[in-house]
């Protein structure tokens, strides 16, 4: 299904263990580089580039492709995606070929074939979304940076 | 957690203020600190590239600070907010993360004085030109955009003439020119109207008016809606490797939040006009009341500018809650909760009538301040527009005999008491003075 709410994307996070990253580049400046080293360093996922072209990024070993990594590793929870929106109808096939759970598109991966793939093949779909913003929405990320979390809440964090 | 859209005086009250996760505090501790312990080398490292969020040093960004900045972001409907040292602080802020020497600003001519100055002075001299034109003369405004134009600034409600700006009309000209609409709100606050609904793409707010509402601090801020395209090709700033910030491309590495994070990591951190942390605190306090004090203050406001119509010692008054005002139709249609609470009238008797009527108030507080619970009251033309000469200060709808009111929240008889007693002064003193 696609997820469309702050709830929804909350609970996805919250449910999610293993991020597979397709196109996770090992240049500091590529926005995928900074996305997966935030996601690493919280230490909340076991995030794992999805790269054909580097055997590592920060010592942490690359697949080439999601059957690889699938193949090793078992299923992902989310495929997270970094790539040009007309490549990534071919990559959804691969997502529900690895049997991952869902598949997250970045900023300006949109592509209506891929989330239709996916969503038929029964997957939780994100579209147009950075996993980091979102991951920061809900630990206080964005707060301390003066972005609008959305989040209005008297109970205390635990 | 659920999914609930949150009504505006629940978010004036709650947005950015969770409890605190450490101790408890139901109110927003003041975090009067300078910097911020890092948890690691590594940890450090990530703060520094921005691929973390977290504190570094609070000219960058403080918890206090931030917690105001989102609540403003809510409240203005934005996708985030920096705040600065005051509000032409956070206007400077705007221009600096767009423009640079060559650039060029069209501007409206209907606003506070301070703001022109700053435009065509300071901004000059660094090599940014500004174009002003006449907020309501749409077609001057679209053919003042040049290809070095980087945004069209307006006031909602101009300062202090009470012009309004035709907001969604001017989105339109600035989206099609491929500038951002920016707006200052101060006049309004969000309460009485929200320009990002309307088109605008940034607001801008001198938040030491209404948002305090007490009259303590000097403040600003800038919040974004995050809906412009930055990489449309005519913000290299944004969208070309920042040599001011390892040679990241903003609008590749933060997406919708590349403005916000270049004024914040960039400017904000270069110019040094950041808030203080107890000003942000006091701020949040103000906001928690602002949706009641906006109602009261356009109660009163009302009251006093027909009080002020009615009487003969007064020449016109020009407040856009009246049929008569020009921009009738746009405050009805952009501020359909009441038309602010500043408005000016002009006395009989020209400048010296003025300046008697405001030396025999007795409750009106006579300072360069708007938007306070307490009633204030200036004389433009020799003080908030003084630095404009006679041909600007006409421009910007300032007239000789113009007095400019900010109606706070004491009684409305006490206030009427204090205005029969000063005009009957005034223009008594002005008609009696020999020839």
């Amino acid at each position: 299904m696609i997820l469309e709410t702050p709830a929804q994307r909350r609970a996805l996070l919250d449910r999610s263990k293993t991020v597979a990253m397709v196109g996770a580049s090992a240049n500091p400046l590529r926005p995928s580089y900074t996305v997966f080293s935030y996601l690493r360093t919280q230490g909340r996922f076991e995030v794992t580039p999805i790269n054909p072209t580097i055997a590592a990024i920060d010592g942490v070993k690359a697949y080439p492709s999601l059957a690889a990594y699938a193949a090793e590793r078992g299923a992902p929870d989310i495929v997270d995606v970094f790539r040009k929106p007309s490549e990534v109808a071919e990559l959804a096939r691969e997502a529900i070929a690895a049997g991952a759970k869902a598949i997250w598109f970045q900023y300006g991966v949109i592509n209506p074939q891929a989330i239709e793939l996916a969503d038929a093949a029964g997957l939780d779909v994100v579209v147009d979304r950075c996993m980091k913003v979102e991951s920061a929405r809900f630990n206080g990320g964005l707060a301390t940076n003066g972005l609008n979390s959305g989040l209005i809440t008297s109970r205390r964090r635990a | 957690m659920q999914d609930r859209q949150f009504g505006f005086a629940t978010r004036a009250i709650h947005a950015g203020t969770p409890p605190d996760p450490v101790t408890g505090s139901r109110v927003m501790p003041l975090y009067q600190t300078a910097a911020y312990v890092f948890g690691s080398t590594e940890q450090a490292a990530e703060l520094f590239q921005l691929r973390s969020y977290g504190h570094i040093y609070s000219r960058i960004s403080n918890p206090t600070v931030a917690a105001f900045e989102e609540r403003m972001a809510s409240l203005e409907g934005g996708l985030g907010a920096v705040a600065f040292s005051s509000g032409l602080a956070a206007q400077l802020g705007v221009v600096l993360s767009l423009a640079q020497n060559g650039d060029h600003l069209v501007c409206s001519q209907n606003i506070y004085g301070g703001t022109i100055t700053q435009f065509t002075v300071l901004l000059k001299r660094l090599g940014i030109e500004t174009t002003f034109v006449p907020a309501d003369d749409h077609a001057a405004i679209a053919a003042a955009v040049k290809p070095e134009t980087k945004l069209l600034f307006a006031e909602t409600i101009g300062n202090p003439a009470g012009t309004i700006a035709d907001l969604k009309a001017l989105a339109g000209i600035a989206h099609d020119a491929g500038i951002p609409l920016v707006v200052d709100n101060t006049f309004a606050s969000p309460y009485l109207c929200r320009p990002i609904e309307y088109g605008a793409d940034i607001v801008t707010h001198s938040a030491t008016k209404f948002i305090s509402g007490h009259g303590t601090v000097i403040g600003g801020v800038v919040v974004e809606s995050g809906r412009f395209p930055w990489d449309n090709g005519r913000f290299p700033l944004l969208s070309e490797a920042s040599p001011g910030y390892h040679n990241k491309v903003f609008t590749e590495t933060f997406g919708e939040y590349a403005f916000l994070m270049r004024a914040r990591a960039e400017i904000l951190r270069d110019v040094g006009a950041q808030m203080a942390p107890m000003d942000a605190w006091l701020l949040l306090l103000g906001l928690e009341t602002l949706p009641i004090r906006m109602e009261a203050h356009v109660r009163n406001a009302r009251a006093m500018a027909e009080f002020l119509d009615k009487r003969p010692e007064v020449e016109w008054v020009s407040y856009p809650g009246f049929a008569s005002h020009p921009q009738h139709k746009l405050a009805e249609k952009y501020l359909p909760r009441g038309a602010g609470s500043i408005f000016t009238f002009g006395i009989r008797g020209g400048r010296e009538a003025a300046r008697r009527f405001i030396d025999a108030l007795e409750l009106w507080s006579h300072l360069a301040n708007v938007g306070d619970m307490k009633s204030l009251v200036i004389h433009p033309a020799s003080t908030t527009h003084s630095q404009l000469d006679g041909d600007e200060l006409r421009k910007s709808g300032v007239a000789p005999e113009s007095i400019r009111l900010s109606v706070g929240l004491e009684d409305a008889d006490d206030l009427m008491w204090d205005l029969d007693n000063a005009l009957k002064a005034a223009v008594r003193a002005t008609e009696n003075a020999p020839a």
